[in-house]
């Protein structure tokens, strides 16, 4: 199969897919992320998030349809995610559609989820990842932060850190101590969290160039009715890796990276070098043209991991697509050239301006990205993963 | 051999002046410091401009008869090592070894004699406006013009990113006054008050926090022609390369500290029980960033001692040579620094992000490695193009 091969009904789905998103997406909002803005307001999204809900559960593409998601099969949701991105469309908070809503599905309660996956759908609540801690990076079942039984509540005391996005949602779910007395990994329990509740500090932690997504919790006595632990008390280790071990989809993140890619030919092909444009340069077009068949080398990888696992899918899928995804990146900062010294909101608006539009995005972009190779499992770990489970070392 | 032992020795009395440079940052411009002056205006304090002056970094690249100490390029060389590690932002760079550079090398007594001595002491600061919106990083693209009238020259075009102009008293700008624009003869450098009528300036920050601005000329009056009408390039690009080997040596710098920072990181931060520092994946990559931060100090000091034989093809070979060695190792060990750092990396409280905004906003002026791999390359052909045999004036 290649999903992007013009089966009738495929090919129909794509253009429903496009009109859609391209009649209905502010326009502001389209252009910010085409000049590679990544900073919206909680506001701008939800509202974003609200009209795709309505259209069919289209806030959570990968969602079945029982659960008010638009029940796409794989090659659907492969071109969802594709037009999204060439679409210029913002990457939504996916905490709640992603991580927690799948995790409810398989291991909630009836009441968990009645509770939870409307609010999610609609975009009226946002959730935050809590499983890090200053001293559980990599080795995350060394997490210490307390969650104590008394009666039908838990007691939680520590902190997290790293928590993207937990000063603009509403709830949190996460991992938390429940007993240090056997293997690190067991005594971990799955928890959701009002973020609202006495005793939560969340603290801003501003990153280096400039982004506000990343902050810290900490916990002091706050109180937990028992009925938001999700799965079975101490089986939060295993609840986490069912999580893991759905998000082959979209891994990659190579609908974005092509767009990133679209846009660097399209300013290499306005950018004058002498006579020429930078994309008459053939130094830079072998750069480009590089580039291009590494993302296209992991678009066929990934589509045939769609038919079929290796067992090491998601962490090839995510090494190769953030070092992708780097190049790229790389890429926009060489077009943007002298330009790429300009740093967003600082200029006076009125004045002469020379840099191309996003100029300032291309080296901000490069430095916020440098991110990805980091969470969701470094990609040293995902490199252990697959020595260890894939070639058996 | 090429170069004889003492290319790699610092002098007595340059090892002491690295000292005294890195203690004065240490103390004076610790990184919590730096965060809150960057962020201020104009982006450096006054005061530590004048103790600069005092220091004699400001003279430092200036010749002794206008006021300076007359250092030569293994002494800029340590400073701006120095600043690399201390991640100083100010308008040494731009102002007294660029523009000053510039200046100097265009050969005007007359105006070096009425402006270096008081840029020497701190009193001046110049900004060189030469990149325009079309020339990428070639300086012999100018479209900016300049035509007499009367006793005065006026000036129209577009000039980018000109460093910490926001702070100039007097701007150094390329023009034409003959030819295509992008002939190599016909450019001419003049003196321009940047408070003159007719020009609008557009400031801003670098990533770095540096400032820079964006200026347009619309019939500016110069002060006055700096050297000879349609002499300006070869100043310029005299200009361009030293700011090109202080740029190197300040990313060398810049790569040490991160090397040192993250070494360090590496051997406390536990996981799994145990430091980070013991897997053997995070070891090789260590060592990768030790050997590119090798191979820049062999750079700069290959760079050091082409500038003084003062050979202009050799110092262009050497100077280009280690914008694309550093400017492709700086990358890498900048990346990498965040990498085996982890997420702490990504905050604004640690210095390791920042190293790599100054090694990105290096690998953007004066040329991108790339700029420099093409120029090597053209000036490689025209080498054994002249020589008849490349591999046999290579093997002596
Ligand atoms: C922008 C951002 C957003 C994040 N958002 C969230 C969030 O929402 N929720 C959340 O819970 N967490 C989040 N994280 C945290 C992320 O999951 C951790 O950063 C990640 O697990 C790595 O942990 P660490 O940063 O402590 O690095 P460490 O674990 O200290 O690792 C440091 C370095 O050592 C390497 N290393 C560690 N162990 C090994 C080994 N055994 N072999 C080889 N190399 C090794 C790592 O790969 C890394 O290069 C976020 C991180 C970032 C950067």
């Amino acid at each position: 199969m290649r999903a992007d091969e013009p089966l009738p009904d495929l090919e129909a789905f794509r253009s429903e897919v496009r009109s859609f998103l391209r009649e209905n997406l502010p326009h502001d909002i389209r252009e910010r992320v085409k000049r590679g803005c990544n900073d919206f307001t909680t506001a701008e999204l939800r509202d974003w998030m609200a009209v795709l809900a309505h259209r069919g559960g289209w806030s959570c593409p990968n969602w079945p349809a029982e659960h008010g998601g638009p029940g796409w099969s794989h090659a659907q949701k492969y071109i969802f995610e594709r037009e999204y991105a060439l679409n210029h469309c913002p990457k939504l908070p996916n905490g709640g559609s992603a991580m927690l809503g799948p995790t409810l599905m398989h291991y909630g309660t009836r009441e968990q989820k009645n509770r939870f996956l409307p609010d999610i759908l609609t975009g009226k609540t946002f959730w935050a990842q809590g499983y890090s801690e200053p001293n559980a990076g990599s080795d995350l079942a060394s997490l210490k932060c307390r969650a104590d039984r008394d009666g039908n509540h838990y007691v939680i005391n520590g902190s997290k850190i790293w928590t993207t996005g937990a000063h603009t949602s509403q709830w949190l779910f996460g991992l938390f101590r429940t007993d240090s007395s056997g293997r690190k990994q067991q005594g971990i329990t799955f928890l959701m969290i009002k973020l609202s509740s006495p005793g939560i500090t969340v603290r801003p932690l501003p990153m280096f160039e400039g982004s506000d997504e990343l902050a810290e919790v900490f916990f002091d006595d706050v109180r937990v009715p028992v009925d938001q632990c999700v799965g079975e008390e101490h089986d939060g280790w295993n609840v986490s890796k069912y999580l893991l071990s759905l998000e082959r989809f979209g891994a990659a993140h190579i609908g974005t990276t092509t767009a990133r890619l679209d846009r660097v030919k399209e300013l290499a092909a306005t950018t004058p070098v002498g006579e020429a444009s930078l994309l008459d340069d053939p130094v830079f077009a072998n750069k480009l043209a590089q580039a291009e068949i590494e993302l296209r080398a992991l678009d066929v990888t990934e589509q045939r991991f769609l038919l079929g696992s290796s067992g090491a899918e998601a962490a090839m899928l995510k090494i190769r697509g953030t070092e992708v995804q780097q190049m790229v990146m790389e890429l926009l900062v060489e077009v943007a050239g002298v330009h790429a010294q300009l740093a967003p909101d600082t200029g006076q608006e009125d004045r002469p301006r020379h840099a191309p539009a996003g100029a300032e995005y291309a080296a901000h972009g490069y430095f916020h990205f440098r991110k990805t190779p980091i969470w969701g499992g470094s990609n040293e770990i995902m490199r252990n993963i697959i020595a260890k489970a894939v070639l058996g070392l | 051999m090429r170069v004889d032992a003492s290319d790699f020795e610092l002098t007595e009395e340059q090892r002491l002046f690295g000292e005294s440079v890195a203690r004065f940052l240490e103390q004076e411009y610790p990184f919590e410091k730096r965060a809150r002056i960057v962020a201020g205006e104009p982006g450096f304090l006054d005061e530590h401009w004048r103790q600069f002056a005092e220091l004699g970094w400001l003279g430092l690249a200036i010749p002794e008869r206008y006021g300076g100490l007359g250092g030569g390029a293994g002494d800029v060389a340590v400073l701006m090592e120095q600043i690399g590690r201390g991640l100083l932002a100010s308008p040494l760079l731009t102002s007294n070894v660029l523009a000053a550079g510039a200046l100097v090398a265009s050969g005007d007594r007359a105006l070096c004699d009425e402006i270096l001595p008081s840029t020497a002491a701190g009193e001046t600061r110049l900004a060189l406006a030469y990149a325009e919106p079309q020339a990428r990083y070639d300086p012999f693209d100018v479209a900016t013009s300049a035509r007499r009238d009367g006793e005065h020259w006026r000036i129209d075009g577009s000039k980018i990113v000109v460093g910490f102009a926001n702070c100039a008293d007097q701007l150094i700008v390329s023009a034409r006054t003959a030819g295509d624009r992008r002939d190599r003869g016909g450019i001419s450098l003049f003196l321009v008050d940047p408070g003159s009528p007719g020009i609008d300036a557009h400031h801003y920050h670098t990533h770095d926090g540096g400032r820079a601005s964006d200026l347009a000329f619309e019939a500016a009056e110069a002060v006055a022609l700096i050297g000879r009408e349609g002499g300006g390039l070869a100043p310029l690009e005299h200009a361009l390369d030293f700011a090109s080997l202080a740029v190197a040596a300040e990313a060398c710098g810049a790569m040490w500290a991160v090397y040192e920072q993250t070494l360090a990181y590496i051997k406390t931060r536990e996981q799994f029980g145990v430091p980070i520092g013991s897997f053997q994946a995070i070891q090789h990559r260590m060592v990768d960033v030790f050997m590119r931060c090798e191979l820049a100090r062999s750079m700069v000091h290959d760079a050091v001692a082409a500038w003084g034989r003062g050979d202009r093809a050799e110092m262009a070979r050497a100077v280009s040579a280690a914008r694309v060695n550093i400017g492709n190792g700086a990358r890498l060990v900048g990346e990498e620094g965040i990498q085996l750092h982890g997420a702490i990396a990504m905050t604004d409280e640690v210095s390791i992000g920042h190293y790599l905004k100054r090694i990105t906003m290096i690998n953007a002026s004066f040329g991108d490695p790339a700029w420099h791999l093409a120029r090597y390359a053209g000036l490689m052909r025209e080498q054994s193009g002249n020589s008849g045999n490349g591999d046999e004036n290579a093997s002596k």
